[in-house]
């Protein structure tokens, strides 16, 4: 082990608390983290999984291989990844250089503050626990001890359902919700007066009846959090499997923030990581050097000269981003916005002209099939469609908006993709395929309603 | 900043060890593969009839081709027209066409990415399991093969255990157990090992009941067995010798018959390719099988099977002549099967020959009869071919039972 990283481990362990103290100097605020070096290996698996340990599914190990293979043609490399939480979690590869760490370093302080400060981040936290790591590990272990019970294929078929569902949460509710009223209250009449109360006061006349209390339908309003109504009012799922959905769906409150703030998240900790640098004066001349050569390659659009990517660098965009809110507002309106905003907002209210020109953000639209005879048209957008296109992809954790409408006395599900919110149905293949994996725990008729291509009504159902 | 708790410093450790000890991406990237196998057959009905796993009969494994399996979410529908952001130096109204994403950066790993792409793999499965598979799938009886009375080959079979014996034959493991004991026995000092302890596995000679069989391949190579045709031939002889084998083992062998108005024997390399002209007399082939089961072949030491595929025109006057053959064959195999590959598309069991098997089959003679007129009627005749099989198979021995 020692020899794999002859640049030392005392030397960056050195590094870590000047930065540290530099950072506290500079008026990041973090709880402490715990760094460790890990392999490669190990750490494509994280990337991979979300979760140093996570629960097994099958799916992993596709996106494990896509990994693999984009890690053999050099398409990608990670540099660290930090679980936030108290202690905060970060992971450094032991292949990079003395240099790249010590940028990494940084970028994980950044992180750091980012999460312990950041509203949305710290509402999570509060609710999942600042152990993620290890509760995370706690949860594969029961549903391992949920496999040798029951047998992989039963807690397969649910993990498949459940996995499935994994974006469609609700994070305005807290994640220990109670359950629906089971009955509406009825509205306390006006009280007689005038002709009504003499009327009500003549002999042989009996007091109307109090209106009755009624059965609350179930949801009560359109229900987006997926996971826990199966988790709740599935008419016959067993305990355990219940057990599943919620630990999927704790998983998803908590990668939510990760989800909804990447832009402000990474920006701001290539932003700090760029200035820790800078200042550490502590660091030879060529470690500098190295490092900023690193810290260039993260921060690069993934397009340059004439070239477009059909994409963003989240990196280079937030970075851009800070850099200007800082030079032009100030640190302390910074700190603030870290505090306050996510990426919606973020994009809103601070991605202006001059700065979607210097990243070169571009409008496009993609006609005809998106595989053979696809046409990407640069359109001629203004800053607002530039704003709402960037941060479409965010909304619903990125998900298609399908929501449970109804519960049937027979126990058969309703549910409803909001088309006019999303603009155009469901990809209906895909659709039938998991109203199947959620046939399979919901054991009660499903339907869906969506429309199709033409924007005609459609309603998937199974069985 | 000023913070009152009294903070623990942060700290850096060194990766734990077993971090390479075990993968878990490769863990479920094994299950992956099973349910992709599981998947597969599923759909081996279907994908037998593929022209590329017949290609190679002779193959020990064939390779398949298949999709990553997709873990389905909710997801808009794909072909309406979309827009998006991108980076890049692009000007208003350019068009390009898509090339080459790039990959992401890492980072904080999130829970999005659904890691569908483009990536194929190759699936390389055995043809014994994809046998074996389709029997299960298809709830195929295990046939049990003929037994005759007459002993054939004598088998060196492992039996017990000899103090004397050639060194390579020596058993280690009993050896070092008679040691042991030895010792214990023995007051304190034993030596470690003696002669005594020795042990050799001994071999005895052991006859076997023969249970090997023959089964003859006739092809109907005339001018009306178009290419075809005569693939859908093909494709019935591999599969229907694949179920064969499992049955017999390697103790199946295979013979390879062409005919017009004469009939010749092949290699197997050879028989696919034959193309011959000429009218088509079905009783010179039935008459060479006749003589090669007879001289190389000989009842009671073999199980016959015969599978016959044409289009089932044959000269008229050739038709007496046939059905006598034919009725000869009969009883000597457990099975003849007639694989009809008519000219006409709507026509089955109508030709001559068919006609011919047809009587037979009604005689209670060990036959059948199956109609193909494109790949998929392929599957349907192979799993008719061995669930009558099975039944001609109980019916033979009644048979034979009943004339003894």
């Amino acid at each position: 082990m020692q020899a794999e990283n002859e640049w030392g481990l005392e030397q960056l362990t050195r590094h870590i608390q000047k930065i540290e103290t530099l950072a506290t100097r500079n008026g990041l605020d973090f709880h402490p983290v715990d760094f460790e070096l890990v392999p490669n290996t190990f750490m494509m698996e994280v990337a991979v999984y979300g979760l140093p340990i996570r629960m097994p599914h099958w799916s992993f190990g596709v996106r494990y291989i896509h990994q693999q293979v984009q890690h053999r043609m050099g398409g990608s490399h990670i540099f660290e990844v930090v679980f936030p939480g108290n202690p905060n979690r970060a992971y450094l590869v032991t292949d990079n250089g003395l240099a790249q760490n010590t940028l990494v370093t940084a970028h994980v302080l950044g992180h750091a503050d980012f999460s312990k400060n950041n509203a949305l981040f710290a509402r999570m936290q509060q609710q999942v626990g600042y152990h993620i790591v290890t509760e995370a590990a706690e949860r594969a272990r029961s549903i391992q001890d949920a496999i040798e019970e029951h047998g992989l294929r039963r807690v397969e078929m649910v993990l498949d359902a459940a996995l499935a569902l994994e974006q469609h949460i609700d994070v305005d509710h807290p994640i220990h919700r109670p359950d629906y009223p089971l009955y509406i209250e009825p509205v306390p009449g006006r009280k007689a007066t005038g002709f009504r109360a003499r009327y009500a006061g003549l002999p042989g006349e009996e007091p109307p009846p109090a209106p009755q209390r009624r059965r609350a339908p179930i949801p009560p309003q359109p229900e987006s959090d997926l996971l826990w109504f199966t988790a709740r009012y599935a008419p016959d799922m067993e305990g355990w499997e219940r057990d599943i959905f919620l630990a999927v769906r704790e998983e998803s409150f908590y990668f939510y923030p990760v989800f909804a703030c990447q832009i402000m998240n990474e920006g701001w900790a290539s932003y700090w990581h760029a200035r820790l640098l800078r200042e550490a004066d502590f660091l030879p001349n060529d470690l500098y050097v190295d490092a900023i050569k690193s810290h260039s390659d993260v921060i690069r659009p993934f397009a340059t000269g004439r070239d477009i990517a059909l994409g963003i660098n989240p990196y280079h965009i937030g970075f851009t981003m800070w850099e200007q809110i800082i030079e032009k507002e100030g640190l302390e309106s910074a700190l603030r916005i870290r505090a306050e905003e996510d990426d919606c907002s973020f994009i809103r209210n601070h991605l202006d002209d001059g700065l979607a020109e210097k990243l070169q953000l571009l409008s496009y639209r993609i006609s005809g099939d998106s595989r053979a005879g696809a046409r990407v048209r640069i359109e001629d957008a203004d800053i607002a469609t530039l704003r709402e296109q960037l941060i479409a992809p965010k909304f619903n954790f990125g998900a298609p908006h399908v929501q449970a409408v109804g519960l049937g006395n027979d126990g058969s599900l309703t549910l409803r993709h909001d088309h006019a919110t999303d603009g155009c149905g469901l990809d209906l293949d895909r659709a039938q395929k998991v109203l199947e994996y959620i046939a399979l725990v919901w054991r009660r008729p499903i339907t869906l309603e969506t429309v199709d291509g033409n924007g005609n009504p459609k309603i998937l159902t199974h069985p | 900043m000023n913070r009152s708790d009294p903070r623990q410093p942060s700290n850096l450790a060194q990766a734990h060890h077993w971090y390479d000890l075990f993968s878990r991406g490769a863990r479920d990237w094994l299950r992956h593969n099973d349910k992709v196998r599981s998947a597969v057959r599923e759909q081996l009905p279907e994908m037998i009839a593929g022209s590329d796993i017949l290609s190679r009969p002779a193959g020990r494994t064939v390779r398949i081709p298949v999709h990553f399996l997709e873990h389905y979410r909710f997801r808009l529908n794909p072909s309406a027209e979309h827009s998006g952001v991108g980076q890049g130096g692009g000007q208003p109204n350019d068009v390009y066409r898509p090339g080459q994403a790039e990959g992401d950066q890492g980072g904080q790993a999130g829970a999005g990415g659904n890691g569908d792409g483009e990536l194929r793999f190759l699936l390389e499965l055995r043809i014994e399991d994809i046998v074996d598979w389709i029997w299960e799938e298809l709830h195929l009886p295990d046939l049990k093969p003929r037994v005759s009375d007459a002993l054939r080959d004598e088998d060196l079979v492992r039996e017990g255990w000899s103090r004397h014996g050639p060194n390579a034959r020596l058993d280690r493991r009993r050896t070092l157990k008679e040691a042991i004991k030895r010792r214990h026995a023995q007051a304190e000092g034993a030596t470690p090992f003696s002669d005594e302890d020795l042990r050799f596995r001994q071999l005895a000679r052991r006859q076997r009941p023969a249970t090997d069989a023959v089964v003859a391949l006739v092809l109907d190579v005339s001018g009306s067995m178009d290419e075809e045709r005569r693939k859908l031939a093909k494709s019935f002889f591999f599969w229907a010798i694949q179920g064969l084998r499992r049955q017999y083992g390697n103790a199946l062998e295979i013979l390879f018959i062409a005919h017009t108005s004469e009939a010749w024997e092949f290699t197997e390399e050879q028989f696919f390719q034959v193309a011959a002209t000429g009218g088509t007399a079905a009783s010179s082939a039935f008459k060479l099988v006749l003589d090669i089961f007879a001289q190389r072949y000989p009842a009671g030491r073999y199980n016959h099977y015969l599978f016959y595929a044409s289009d089932g025109e044959n000269f008229a006057d050739d038709q007496a002549l046939a059905e006598n053959l034919l009725c000869k064959l009969g009883d000597i195999v457990n099975f003849m099967g007639f694989v009809e590959t008519p000219q006409n598309p709507h026509e089955s069991g109508l030709s001559e020959t068919g006609r011919l098997f047809r009587a037979l089959e009604s005689r209670n003679y060990p036959a059948g009869t199956y109609t193909i007129h494109d790949r998929g009627d392929v599957w349907d005749a192979v799993r008719r071919f061995f669930q009558l099989q099975a039944r001609a198979e109980a019916g033979t021995e009644v048979r034979h039972a009943s004339r003894e």
